[in-house]
């Protein structure tokens, strides 16, 4: 057996934790009344989330193994095992998670009247989904939660998102399953080269050959690219988030676009030491893209909340850029701009749906003069726009400084581009906050009448407020959750850095011999 | 060859479930002139089946397979295995006609009996230890399965499918013959295990009349299981046959189609496997390429499960061109599981059939989630299913014949799949689509009775419970390997 530390809790925490939604699901199936369905999905997710927190209190930090280990037989003829537990790169994406999946539900009690019942057991298992794939440890349960979170995402989209919705809903399924089933035949290919087994931490310490590694790399880039999204794959990306409801948009960039970065961090770079070094230029110059065009495209964006989903490609060029840099200061501002961007982009979706239910308006043009109209609303508001753009004392500084920080010493030129970018985020952030906060109000249409805008409400401050302290506390003391990293990613890197690939191959002419 | 042989109690005992379903059949017909509610008999006809089943079930345990009348029928575990699909399939058939033959003011009693008959044949010709017997299996399930599909005479479509299966099923007999007779003239012997050694004493898998015979007999297995291009029949007369038929006919003529090509081509002509393996692989890319491209173009429901069977037929196919024992068990799982999900996928289209409404159009499942939630429910996870998104049991299925593609060195023919696999999605998600994301446009009542709801729940929990513990039918699969 690995080394791996085993749950030395009386109870496994893991398992308890990424059931006890579905449990949740199931229950509300059986249940009648709305009031009751949207209670027992808060309870469900708050009680989640208090059983996740063992988790963070009782994490080892000194060691990179995984913890908390749970291991049963599952499909034996197949060699498969659930076998799930948590190292330093995934526990903090759990934590995030199960907040997250709070405030979905805090923030979908008026806005979904339609199907509430179908809308909870969606987001239910949806959860359970995503807390599955973070804690995986083999291949086979990783790619069933990974795939099973498809069925509730597409009908979030379809059934409760805005006008696009069915578009949006099947480009996003489409784009994502063809991504994900090239990545099976990696699996599959995986599972008979490295013995017959899908234990991940067992074909981690496997050496494949180059030629093998390349084409791996590749299947997996399908599904993980498609995830984060990478330019040029991510034009599902706009279309999902804006059409989402309020919920599924803080889901899709609280936690599903962490993924993609999160299956490089886990098997791609373990796996594929070589191949990594191989692909590292491209993947570099596509988040410098992905940062750059991301943020110009929002600077042209006349709907709220497509400008904010474009704004997630840009932070997620960041993301990647910090990871692939491939030195501590990169990686870990990596993962730490993950959980950012989660809190942020997730914060901000979760005011532009308060600010709809009541205009019923995305349109930027239709907004002005909303300090006045709303005063509390504009206070969180700009404390957010300041995250996003990185203003010192809050976490998107640290996250951005750290990436390009790593960005500068992998090769400076990434780390020049990458900083205008975050010149770009300022404009387009603060921009937006002028046409819809400053301006000229038009009182007549919001001030009074049947569109009369009123301010936050406690529900509504109940849901900010989390997010806005987790802001402020990362901003001030990153070390807190840097430290939880720390070991994990220095294991990650000793490990990529011992390869001995020494370069001068053209992917292309690798690609071209490989398939005649 | 010596032919002196005797009638003897083992020959008896080890044919007990064909000769249940025969005479049972039989019962029925006699039954029919004298019993005026046809629910009678439909329930005399599904205790058949049980009582079949429990046959075939007591004998699944035995240790070693025995061949009885004179080596010309074959008890062993890889037909058990073949029948209870066929059972399965047979009952749940039986159990979502009931009130479907009365809508459509079919309600005979031949019907049931035909079904135990098609069911009989189908048996046979799992159990077929020789060429000849596996060509009587094949007649009796075809016949029975042309007058069910045209069994709605009023109808010109039920007409239409009946002699379109008939002309088309009578060229692929010929086939057969054609490719029994090359086999009988060049190794002497119609016996499969005896064709296997003379291909072996002789040295002759290498003759061309060998390959031709081979591929006339995959040509015959390849219409019955529709493979492209010998699936122009299918969607015709899945269409106009009566749904529950169509149902039917989209599983048990597979299987056993499947079950003979297994048997055959891994028994009686193992040598050649490399031969057929690369007769096949055309066939499979072709298979899945038609069905899942021409799937998108249909509004019929009917006719769009046809496409999908068809595309299914190009995964199964896969374990086949593997040539290993274990590809061949990825192939009969993946069936158990189609059973199970298009039998439940049908039993949905069943349901919106009522008096004066055809409910085959893919608009008539418009809002079908407001009024219905829980049918809504089932069809989408049927839908999900034969997708092949986990946690479902379709996820299995395709995941185990991807793997044993791959294993055998057929990676590139597993991208294909799984690439089609996800155009494949676009037609099943257009369900999906409809019943929750569109308005309903007018009232949708569904039929609905308890027989019906029990097919319903067996189908989709044996869905769902395949596909979170898939050890349960794996082992199974593996157990009744052949060889």
């Amino acid at each position: 057996m690995e080394d791996v530390i085993y749950n030395n809790l009386n109870y496994p925490i893991i398992t308890w934790t990424v059931f006890l939604p579905v449990l949740g699901a199931i229950i509300v199936l059986l249940l009648r009344s709305a009031t009751a369905i949207r209670w027992t999905s808060l309870i469900v997710t708050g009680l989640t989330f208090i059983i996740s927190l063992p988790l963070l209190t009782g994490f080892d930090k000194t060691t990179h193994k995984m913890q908390f280990v749970e291991w049963h037989q599952w499909i034996p003829s197949w060699g498969i095992n659930y076998f799930v537990g948590i190292d330093g790169i995934s526990i903090l994406f759990i934590l995030l998670t199960t907040l997250l999946s709070i405030l979905s539900v805090l923030v979908s009690w008026k806005a979904i009247a339609n199907k509430a019942k179908e809308f909870h057991i969606s987001i239910l298992i949806m959860e359970a989904g995503m807390l599955g794939v973070f804690v995986s440890l083999d291949f086979f349960l990783f790619y069933i939660f990974w795939e099973a979170m498809l069925i509730p995402m597409f009908l979030l989209i379809g059934v409760w998102g805005g006008e696009n919705r069915v578009y949006a809903a099947v480009k996003f399924f489409l784009y994502t399953l063809i991504g994900s089933v090239l990545m099976l035949v990696g699996i599959v290919v995986l599972y008979f080269t490295g013995g017959e087994t899908l234990n991940i931490l067992a074909l981690s310490s496997e050496q494949y050959s180059l030629n093998l590694q390349f084409w791996l790399f590749l299947a997996f880039f399908a599904a993980f690219a498609v995830k984060v999204p990478m330019f040029p794959f991510h034009t599902w990306l706009p279309d999902a988030h804006t059409e989402a409801p309020t919920a599924g948009s803080v889901i899709l960039a609280g936690v599903l676009l962490k993924m993609g970065a999160y299956g490089f961090l886990r098997f791609s770079m373990p796996m594929f030491p070589d191949a990594t070094m191989m692909f590292l230029k491209p993947i570099m110059i596509l988040s410098v893209i992905a940062i750059i065009y991301g943020a110009l495209v929002c600077l042209a964006q006349k709907d709220l909340k497509r400008l904010i989903a474009y704004s997630s490609v840009s932070h997620m060029g960041f993301v990647t850029l910090g990871i692939f840099a491939l030195n501590t200061q990169g990686v870990e501002g990596g993962i730490l701009q993950m959980l950012n961007h989660g809190i942020i982009t997730g914060a901000l979706f979760l005011m532009i749906g308060i600010i709809y239910e009541r205009t019923h308006t995305r349109k930027i043009a239709d907004y002005g003069g909303f300090a006045g109209l709303v005063p509390w609303y504009a206070g969180f508001f700009i404390v957010l726009t300041f995250a996003s753009i990185g203003l010192p004392g809050m976490n998107g500084f640290i996250g951005e400084f750290l990436i390009i920080f790593g960005a500068f010493r992998a090769k400076m030129v990434y780390g020049v581009l990458a900083a205008t970018g975050i010149i770009l985020g300022a404009g387009y952030m603060l921009w937006l906050y002028q046409r819809v906060f400053f301006e000229k109000a038009d009182t007549e249409r919001w001030a009074t009448g049947d569109h009369k805008v009123w301010d936050l409400d406690m529900r509504e401050i109940i849901t900010l407020v989390p997010l806005i302290i987790l802001i402020f506390w990362v901003g001030f003391y990153p070390e807190v959750f840097l430290s939880y990293m720390h070991t994990s990613v220095a294991h990650l890197l000793e490990n990529i850095n011992q390869t001995n690939y020494a370069g001068g191959d053209h992917l292309l002419t690798r690609l071209i011999t490989g398939i005649f | 060859m010596d032919v002196t042989f005797s009638l003897g109690l083992q020959d008896i005992s080890a044919i007990m479930p064909e000769l249940a379903m025969i005479s049972v059949g039989l019962l029925l017909l006699m039954l029919d002139l004298v019993v005026k509610r046809k629910e009678i008999i439909a329930i005399i006809g599904v205790a058949g089946a049980l009582v079949a089943l429990y046959g075939t079930v007591s004998v699944y345990g035995m240790s070693e397979s025995q061949t009885v009348f004179a080596d010309m029928f074959l008890l062993d575990k890889y037909s058990c295995f073949f029948k209870i699909i066929f059972y399965l399939n047979v009952i749940f058939t039986i159990c979502i006609s009931f009130k479907y033959m009365a809508i459509e003011k079919a309600a005979f009693g031949e019907y049931y009996a035909l079904l135990l008959f098609a069911t009989a044949g189908m048996m046979i010709m799992a159990s077929a230890a020789d060429l000849m017997i596996l060509y009587l299996g094949l007649e009796l399930m075809a016949l029975s399965t042309y007058i069910l599909a045209g069994l709605l005479r009023k109808q010109a479509r039920s007409n239409e499918a009946a002699v379109k299966y008939f002309f088309l099923g009578a060229f692929s007999s010929a086939f057969l013959l054609y490719g029994i007779a090359l086999t009988y003239g060049m190794t002497g012997t119609t016996n499969i295990t005896d064709i296997a050694t003379s291909l072996f004493t002789l040295g002759i898998h290498d003759s061309p009349v060998m390959y031709l015979g081979v591929i006339f007999m995959i040509v015959a297995f390849g219409f019955k299981v529709a493979l492209v291009p010998f699936h122009m029949w299918a969607p015709d007369v899945y269409e106009g046959a009566p749904t529950s038929i169509t149902a039917f006919m989209s599983v048990g003529p597979k299987a056993a189609g499947f079950a003979v090509l297994g048997r055959v081509l891994f028994e009686a002509f193992g040598s050649m496997q490399p031969q057929w393996s690369a007769v096949l692989v055309p066939l499979a890319i072709l298979t899945m390429v038609v069905g899942s491209v021409i799937a998108l173009a249909q509004s019929n429901i009917k006719r769009m499960l046809a496409y999908s069977s068809i595309a299914h037929a190009g995964y199964m196919l896969l374990g086949i061109i593997a040539g290993t024992p274990e590809g061949l068990t990825s192939t009969i799982n993946y069936l158990m599981i189609y059973t199970f999900m298009n039998i439940g996928a049908f039993t949905i289209v069943i349901m919106l059939r009522r008096e004066g409404f055809q409910g085959e159009n893919i608009e008539d499942y418009m809002g079908l989630a407001k009024s219905h939630p829980m049918a809504s429910a089932l069809m989408l996870i049927f839908m999900f299913s034969l997708t092949g998104i986990p946690p479902t049991a379709g996820f299995i299925g395709k995941f185990y014949v991807f793997m044993e593609a791959i294993n055998a060195g057929y990676t590139y023919l597993a991208i294909i799949a799984a690439l089609f696999s996800v155009v494949s999605a676009f037609f099943y998600l257009r369900i999906v689509v409809y019943m929750y994301m569109k308005e309903p446009q007018n009232e949708i009542v569904l039929t609905t009775s308890g027989p019906a709801g029990i097919v319903l729940a067996i189908t989709c929990l044996a869905v769902l419970i395949i596909g979170i513990f898939p050890s349960i039918l794996l082992s199974l699969a593996n157990f009744s390997i052949l060889g």
